[in-house]
This record gives structure tokens, C-alpha cells and sequence, in this order.
């Protein structure tokens, strides 16, 4: 007897396929070449753009004349757009859509500088690279808090929180000892304390831990509030006045252009997050700390039966995220600023928007803290040369893009599974 | 347990059968006695006490994560390190230690494969080599069958024998008396949380479903020939997407008249979920007709659908079927509380929805203890009565039944069965879905198998179990000559060309007589079989609600 197994072939295709999601974001980036052709090209005058590549404005810069600028890279992008549009392999997807709002953002600055007063037709490069990470900073640490927290299945919306608590221990323990690392490490716990509540309520007692999340924000700007204005106004120079981490220069690094002076002559709290990205994303993919957390975050049954302790990897994590956190919010007391109330002024939202933005990898959202960061950092500088574009619309742009993300425009985002679901033995 | 010995654990779901097996695993405490190994009393804080003590088990779901490749599911939980406190995975030891380990005892798998992408017949080989990996001398196997195909089903049998020869020992969990016979040394009967008695495999089919059950049962179902009409519900090259947007429904063409049972066979998605959503109206039709008595319905909503005379059990109740926390009465209005006599205006009519649900509860013999109990107090028999009543209180032309009977009694099973038939011969067209082969070939006048999205044949109720059994696989077997018949599978393109002649896959004398020793026995199976791979859960919800 002779028998036919049915082929393993691919499902048919359907007609109603076309607009496939290239296609739709190739559209979308042929309309964004458009207007960067035709809108930023007519607006762009005849100026030299230039872009500065030291602290000097009168130094070296790289040079354009506007309305060329604003058209060529306009034509990038349109390029893109088209060649996306036309159909390419799913692994260009992602370089292509790169270069192609890259394009943009420069044809945008070609028009922005060119158009800028007179005297004022240039963007310091090295000022923009060291803003950019300096706003990105709270980010980075917060959503590594939340990659720390969320991979092992614990939804971390308490990150305003963690990092506001560190900000106001840092503060406050780095007045009284008058030394930045009691500061620091005052921080962490801090940041730890607002976690363990966090752990307790919504692993113990199974608390719906967004609500959780929320309540704990209030809860930390509530004490820190009290504190603040009960303590630190009544002495402001023995509670408030914390010392600061100095800048660190690394010598060689730090002669490198643009990147040297922006980011080698920082302070450790930027050190500190590069190489926390780096040691998160190796341990969370190369140890057995990070193959236990993860299946803790997608299957904790199956995690369970091998002997892996679910609810114990739960605490542990959640625990280390508040003090990564903490330690972010120490970055603004104990280099920056002095405490305010409430000064962490919803960058801990932020940072959960560059966690989902990042894909819940800490690479990811390293590069998504730079790319809100970067916003930020743009929006402070077109106010400073009176750009027609108000700042507002640049700070909407975490949010636009959190809210792209999410709905599978750039790929698919796609949450640990057993993400915010309490783990119930039996 | 003996060393090397296969010891079959038989009873119905809800018998207590896992949740015995997860205390041997350390996944529950004991609340009294003890568990002896080599004499010795062992006491389990954890799984990994009772991996250490030499015992594994294989789930019923899967216990594997399913982003992770097969070799982080091995080594997970007994991870090979290098690199002292930070704890790097030594992946390449793992690698060839998973290799090593498929290889002795031939059971094959890609190590790096990813496991969402593989079918659970190899998911569960994955599970086989994990708990082999970490030296187990006694293996639970927990309804190991239920979602594997009869080929695959053989296959594991195969595993099984030579793990034995191995001199390993094995706890063989199931409700399915063929594999029972096939492989067992001792088989112990669980009932209700008890042991209700040892038996060798020589025991007769009869002797031991009665023992499992607790009294004898009819198991075939009464019926006239079928009397078919004009077609109700007609399906034309439907195409259909599942939840991740992957195809489920590749093109299905299907008939079903007046007056007859139409039953669609398969294992458990391979896009049956999906057909029938489309139909109702709870999924996007991607391409192609529905049409109920020549009026197209695809694209409308699944309001009007029911209006127009659909009649629908949904595969899973307890999502899908029924607000657990409404009463009775409540949900047996869900579908026309606003149409007269119970609705009028912007109000509900309580009393007419109590007097109506009481004449109903008489009717369909549903076992609560008022109308007004919330209807998760009952058990799933009588949840899924409710169901019907409601779905039957209907003028309808059709009625789509998908897993009518997963997870409930016996009895209820016979009076759902009859109430079934009882609609076809009201001259209602009805479909009936089931993962158990058995209640399909009880019910139906013809069957559709249905394997990755396509139909791949259509055959009378008459055909050999083993027969329908390949078709589930997806294996056709080759018609003796004649031109291919378009008639009952669609020609799908140049990939897909399926040559199956209705005819001649009916003709028994094609199929080899190798069945599956599994599935000989319709007539015990039919309650043994009775309930589906996801209906565990249920069972002992049933057992609670008892």
C-alpha cells in the first residue's frame, strides 16, 4: 500500500496581502521624504549649516548649505521610503527604516540651522552628544529597573517612584555623612525600599501590580514631599546640600571627537550605565542567573518544575531593580541638582516607554533612552535658537513612538509572557 | 513500582489521577501519608527533591518555555557553569549532552530549535530527553497521548518500550484503555481520589471502563439513518488567520444539509477553533463565502448570525460558553434577553426569564440546586447542559457544536449525544467538532478530517477507525486508480494537490490493517475517550463543584 503525507508547504498567500506592514511604513517614509524635500527644502535658506565638532563654535565643524542639506537628505529619505515600498528581505527592514529617519532628523536640522538667527547657523555636535546622554541618564537607569523587574514577570510601573526615593536618600544621607558614596549606596536602598514594597504586595499578596505600581509613585512623591518641605527646607545646608561625584576624564578615550568630550569627561553615573547595560545584557542572556530569570518570565510552571525558585528569583530581581533605579535618581542629587519636590517629573515614565520601545532588552533600551533623550535634548536647543517648531512637539515624541512600537509598526514587540501575572503554587 | 516496569495509572479526568502524580513530583504536599522509595520514606519539599530522588515527570501541558531553544529547556534548572559566582552557561557542553542523550535512546531532536515552532509531537520528545538528562529511574508520563496523533501516539509507544529495556520505570497516566493494553505491566484504577483495583493487562476492555467508571454504560449512540435536505451551510474556499496571524484555515470547501450530522476529525489545531470562529463571526474571513441557506453571512456579526438561526457550543465553556458568576436563568436569556417576552424596552422581565428557565432546567434535566445559583457552582455536565438549552431553544437551521462533551459525566454525555441527534431530526443541519475520534464516528453521518487548516477527506461513518486515523495525520491513502475527484478537497494550488477521491478513500481495502492498538475499541473508547487533552482542568473543577 502506498500513501501520500500531505507537503509541509508554506500557506497559500491570500489577496488581500498587499498592504503588508513594509509597505505601510514604506509609505509612511515616503510621505516624511516628502515633506523633507519639498517643505524643509523651501524653507531652508542659503546658509552654511554647520555642525560643530568641538567645544569651540569657530572650530572645526562639518559644513552644508541648507536648502542643499535639507533636500539631499529629504531625497535619502524618499529613497527609502521607495525601496521599502517596492517590497525588500525582512533583515533590511530594520537598516533601511534607520536610514531613512535618520535622513529626515538631519534634513529637519539642515533646515532648523539654516534657518536659525544670524550668528547662530551652527549646532555644537559635542554639546548635543553630552545633553542627549545626560537625559538619557535617569532613563537608562530606570528602564534597565524595569528590564531587571519585568523579564522575571513582575510589571515595574513603580520606576518614578524608585527612582525619586533614590534621588531624595542620595540626597539626604550625602548631606549628613558628607560623602557621595554613603550618598550613593543610600540611594540604592532607597530605591530597594519602594521595590520591597512592590515584591511583597504583588508576589506574596498577589496585589494587581500595575495598581500597585501606581501606588507606590504616589506614595513616594508623598513622603518625599513631607520630608522635604518638614526637613530639608527647615536646613537646607545639613540635609540638602549633598557633595557631588566630580567628572572623570579617561585619558585617550576622552581625545576622541565629539564622542571624547561628550561622553569620556562625565561623571560615574554615566559610566556607571554603559557598563550596567553591558553586564545586564550579558548576564541576562549568557548566565544561569539570566536563563533562570527569563523562563521565570515566560513560564514559571515550567521554571517550577525544574527546581528553579520562582517566587524567590522574583524578589531577588525585583529588589536589584529598585537599587538600579535608585542609583539613577542619585544621578541628579549627587551630580546635578539639589532635591526638589517631585523633580523626577515623570522620566520614570519615560524610561518604562524606552523599556517596551527597547523590547525589553537592555541594549534595546539603552538605544531607545538615547533616541527620548536626544528629543529632549533637541527640544532644548530649537528653543534656544527660536525655532518655529515649539519644543512641546518634540517632547510628545517618547509617547508617539512608545505608542508606534506597541501597535507592531517597527517590528514586533512582544512582552515577557508571564509578564504581571502573580505566580500561585499548585 | 518495580525497576523497568510500565505501570499504567487508568480513570476518568477528575479521577484525582494528576493531581497523585504531582504530589510524587513535589509540586503538592501531601496533606496525610507517606511515599516510599526503596523501602525508605521520601519527603518532597520541591521538584528538585524529587529530580534528586531519581523521578521526572512529563506534563500534561508542556513545561517548556516556548521562546527558549530545546537545549535552554534541558539545561534550565540543572545548568552546566563556567565562570564561578557569574555563572556563565556552558551551552556546548549542553549541547552534546542533549545530542548524547537523543542519541541513546533514539529519540531525535534539534537542539537549537526553538520550541514554539515545533509540533508537540516533538515537544513532547523534548520533555522525554529533559527529564532523561537528569537521570530519572521512575518516568510519569501524564496523559501523554492525548494530543498526539495515532502515528505519533505509536511512536511514543515505541520510546516507551525501549525506555523499559533500559531498566527504567514508568508511571503511564490515561483514560484510554487501547494504549493501556498495548503497553502496560500492572495497571492500578483510580476512582474519585481512590484505588478501586489493580488489573493486568489481560483484563477485558469491559472490565476495566466499568472498573473506571463505576457501572456499565451504553456507549454507542442511537440513531436513524439521516434523512439529508437542501445545503444549510456552505463554505467556500475560506481562508481564515489564528491569533498570531499565522494561517489556520487554509482554504476549506464544505457542505452541510438539512437533517444530517456533519463531523469534523482531527487533532486538536490543526485550525477547527478557527473554522468555526469564522463562521460565527468572532474571526476575519480573509478570503472566500460563507453562506447559510443561500444567503451570504461571512462579514457579519456574530449577533446577527445567531439571529439568523445558528445554534453554537462553544469549545471552551468556561470563556466562551457562559458568565460563570450569572445565574442560571441569567445565562440561559444571554442570547435574546432583549427580545420579547424577557426584554422590553430598556428593562429586563425577571419573572419571565425565571418562569422560562425553570421550564428549561425541567426540560434538559440540568442538575442545580435553583435557577438563581451562579451557574460556576455547577458542575461541567450541567454547565454544558445549560448551554445547550439555551442554543437549543432556538428556531435554528444550524447548529455548530464544538467539544459538546469535553469534560463532563457520562450521563450528560448521553443526553447531550441524544439531544444532538434529536436537532438533526428536527431537520436542522448541525456540525459537530471533536478531538475525540469516537464521538465524532458516534454522532456523525459523514466526517470531514481536517489536518493543517485543510480538509483533506471526506468519509462515511463506516470507515475503519485506522483509516481516519491516517487522514488525521495527514497521511491519504492513494486511491486505486481513476481520476482525482474534485469534489470533496479543493485543488489548493500547485503545492497542495491532493488526490482524494471520496470514494476511494472510503474503500477500506486501500488501508493497511496496522492500526493503532490505541483505537480499536470504538465502543468502550467512546466514554473513555470521552474528553479531550485541555479537559483535565475541568474535571476536577467538576470534582470541586461536586
Amino acid at each position: 500500500m502506498s500513501t501520500t503525507a500531505v507537503p509541509d508547504v508554506a500557506v497559500t498567500p491570500v489577496g488581500a496581502g498587499f498592504w503588508s506592514r513594509t509597505r505601510k511604513v514604506g509609505l509612511v517614509l515616503l510621505a516624511l521624504g516628502l515633506l523633507a524635500t519639498v517643505l524643509f527644502g523651501a524653507l531652508a535658506t542659503g546658509e552654511q549649516a554647520r555642525f560643530t565638532l568641538s567645544e569651540d563654535a569657530a572650530g572645526a565643524a562639518l559644513k552644508v548649505d541648507g536648502t542643499v542639506g535639507a533636500i539631499v537628505f529629504g531625497l535619502i529619505t524618499l529613497a527609502a521610503g521607495g525601496t521599502m515600498f517596492t517590497g525588500l528581505p525582512r533583515q533590511w527592514f530594520i537598516p533601511v527604516l534607520a536610514v531613512g529617519l535618520v535622513a529626515f532628523v538631519l534634513s529637519f536640522l539642515c533646515w532648523q540651522v539654516s534657518a536659525a538667527p544670524a550668528g547662530q547657523n551652527f549646532m555644537p555636535l559635542v554639546n548635543i552628544v553630552r545633553g542627549t546622554f545626560l537625559l538619557a541618564l535617569p532613563l537608562i537607569f530606570g528602564s534597565l529597573a524595569g528590564v531587571l523587574c519585568e523579564r522575571s514577570g513582575v510589571v515595574n510601573v513603580a520606576i518614578e517612584g524608585q527612582l525619586l526615593m533614590g534621588a531624595f536618600s542620595g540626597a539626604l544621607f550625602g548631606s549628613i555623612s558628607g560623602s557621595v558614596w554613603v550618598g550613593l549606596v543610600a540611594a540604592a536602598v532607597g530605591g530597594s525600599l519602594i521595590s520591597l514594597l512592590l515584591a511583597v504586595f504583588s508576589i506574596r499578596y498577589l496585589v494587581d501590580q500595575v495598581v500597585m505600581g501606581i501606588v507606590l509613585n504616589l506614595l513616594a512623591v508623598g513622603i518625599t514631599g513631607f520630608l522635604y518641605e518638614r526637613l530639608m527646607q527647615t536646613d537646607a545646608a545639613r540635609y540638602n546640600s549633598a557633595p557631588r561625584f566630580s567628572n572623570w576624564e579617561i585619558p585617550l578615550l576622552s581625545d576622541i571627537p565629539v564622542l571624547g568630550p561628550a561622553l569620556f569627561r562625565g561623571n560615574i553615573f554615566l559610566y556607571l550605565a554603559l557598563l550596567l547595560v553591558l553586564v545586564i545584557h550579558i548576564a541576562l542572556f549568557r548566565t544561569r542567573w539570566g536563563l533562570r530569570t527569563r523562563s521565570v518570565g515566560e513560564h514559571p510552571t515550567a521554571a517550577d518544575t525544574l527546581g528553579v525558585r520562582v517566587l524567590g528569583l522574583r524578589y531577588r530581581n525585583v529588589i536589584m531593580a529598585g537599587a538600579v533605579a535608585g542609583i539613577g535618581g542619585a544621578s541628579y542629587t549627587l551630580a546635578l541638582f539639589s532635591f526638589t519636590k517631585n523633580m523626577i517629573g515623570g522620566k520614570g515614565f519615560i524610561a518604562l516607554a524606552a523599556l517596551i520601545f527597547g523590547r525589553w532588552s537592555p541594549s534595546g533600551a539603552l538605544l531607545a533612552a538615547l533616541f527620548f533623550g536626544f528629543a529632549d535634548q533637541l527640544a532644548t536647543y530649537l528653543g534656544a535658537i527660536n525655532s518655529v517648531i515649539p519644543g512641546q512637539f518634540l517632547a510628545m515624541l517618547p509617547y508617539l513612538a512608545t505608542i508606534l512600537a506597541v501597535a507592531g509598526l517597527v517590528g514586533r514587540v512582544r512582552a515577557p509572557a508571564a509578564d504581571g501575572k502573580p505566580y500561585i503554587k499548585g | 513500582m518495580e525497576p523497568g516496569e510500565i505501570h499504567a495509572l487508568l480513570g476518568e479526568n477528575g479521577a484525582g489521577k494528576s493531581t497523585l502524580m504531582n504530589v510524587l513530583y513535589g509540586l503538592y504536599q501531601p496533606d496525610e501519608g507517606e511515599i516510599l522509595v526503596d523501602g525508605r520514606p521520601l519527603r518532597l519539599r520541591g521538584p528538585s527533591d524529587a529530580i534528586t530522588a531519581g523521578i521526572g515527570m512529563v506534563h500534561q501541558h508542556f513545561m517548556l518555555v516556548p521562546v527558549f531553544t530545546v537545549t535552554e529547556n534541558i539545561m534550565l534548572g540543572a545548568e552546566r557553569v563556567r565562570g564561578g559566582i557569574a555563572g556563565f552557561l556552558d551551552r556546548r557542553r549542553a549541547r552534546s549532552e542533549v545530542a548524547e542523550v537523543s542519541q541513546r535512546y533514539n529519540l531525535r531532536v534539534d537542539p537549537d530549535a526553538v520550541i514554539e515552532d515545533l509540533p508537540v509531537g516533538i515537544q513532547q520528545r523534548v520533555e522525554i530527553v529533559k527529564a532523561l538528562t537528569r537521570d530519572v529511574d521512575l518516568l510519569i508520563l501524564d496523559e501523554p497521548t492525548a494530543v498526539l496523533t495515532p502515528q505519533e501516539t505509536e511512536e511514543l509507544l515505541t520510546v516507551m518500550r525501549s525506555l523499559k529495556a533500559a531498566g527504567k520505570s514508568i508511571v503511564f497516566i490515561t483514560h484510554k484503555l487501547g494504549e493501556v493494553k498495548a503497553i502496560a505491566d500492572r495497571i492500578t484504577v483510580i476512582r474519585r481520589g481512590k484505588t478501586v483495583g489493580t488489573a493486568s493487562p489481560e483484563a477485558s476492555r469491559d472490565e476495566l471502563a466499568a472498573l473506571m467508571v463505576g457501572r456499565t454504560v451504553r456507549l454507542t449512540v442511537d440513531k436513524a439513518p439521516a434523512a439529508p435536505g437542501e445545503p444549510v451551510l456552505e463554505l467556500s474556499g475560506l481562508f481564515v488567520d489564528d491569533d498570531r496571524q499565522i494561517r489556520a484555515v487554509d482554504g476549506v470547501d464544505l457542505t452541510v444539509r438539512a437533517g444530517e450530522v456533519l463531523g469534523v476529525a482531527g487533532v486538536q489545531g490543526n485550525g477547527q477553533t478557527e473554522l468555526i470562529e469564522a463562521i460565527m463571526g468572532l474571526r476575519p474571513v480573509l478570503a472566500g463565502t460563507v453562506t447559510l441557506a443561500g444567503q451570504r453571512i461571512d462579514g457579519w456579526s456574530t449577533k446577527k448570525v445567531l439571529r439568523a438561526g445558528v445554534g453554537y457550543v462553544p469549545e471552551d465553556r468556561s470563556v466562551d460558553g457562559l458568565v460563570k458568576e450569572f445565574t442560571v436563568a441569567e445565562n440561559l436569556v444571554l442570547d435574546i434577553y432583549d427580545r420579547p417576552p424577557f426584554g422590553r424596552g430598556l428593562s429586563l422581565r425577571p419573572d419571565e426569564i425565571t418562569r422560562s428557565a425553570r421550564e428549561r432546567i425541567e426540560q434538559f434535566d440540568v442538575r442545580t440546586p435553583s435557577a438563581e445559583a451562579p451557574v460556576g457552582t455547577l458542575s461541567g455536565g450541567n454547565q454544558q447542559k445549560v448551554i445547550v438549552a439555551r442554543e437549543l431553544s432556538r428556531p435554528l437551521k444550524l447548529l455548530i457544536a464544538a467539544q459538546p462533551t469535553r469534560g463532563v459525566d457520562v450521563g450528560s454525555i448521553e443526553f447531550i449525544h441524544s439531544r444532538v441527534i434529536h436537532e438533526r431530526d428536527n431537520d436542522t443541519a448541525v456540525l459537530v467538532v471533536s478531538s475525540e475520534l469516537d464521538e465524532v464516528i458516534g454522532l456523525a453521518d459523514r466526517i470531514a478530517v481536517m489536518y493543517r487548516g485543510r480538509i483533506i477527506g471526506v468519509v462515511g461513518p463506516d470507515t475503519p477507525r485506522e483509516e481516519i486515523g491516517l487522514l488525521m495525520a495527514g497521511i491519504i491513502p492513494d486511491a486505486t486508480g481513476g481520476p482525482p475527484d474534485a469534489g470533496s478537497v479543493p485543488d489548493i494550488g500547485p503545492t497542495a494537490t491532493v488526490d482524494a477521491d471520496p470514494v476511494a478513500v472510503t474503500d477500506a481495502d486501500t488501508v493497511s490493517g496496522s492500526g493503532v492498538p490505541a483505537t480499536t475499541d470504538r465502543d468502550v473508547a467512546a466514554i473513555t475517550d470521552g474528553v479531550a487533552p485541555a479537559a483535565e482542568g475541568t474535571g476536577s473543577e467538576d470534582e470541586k463543584d461536586r
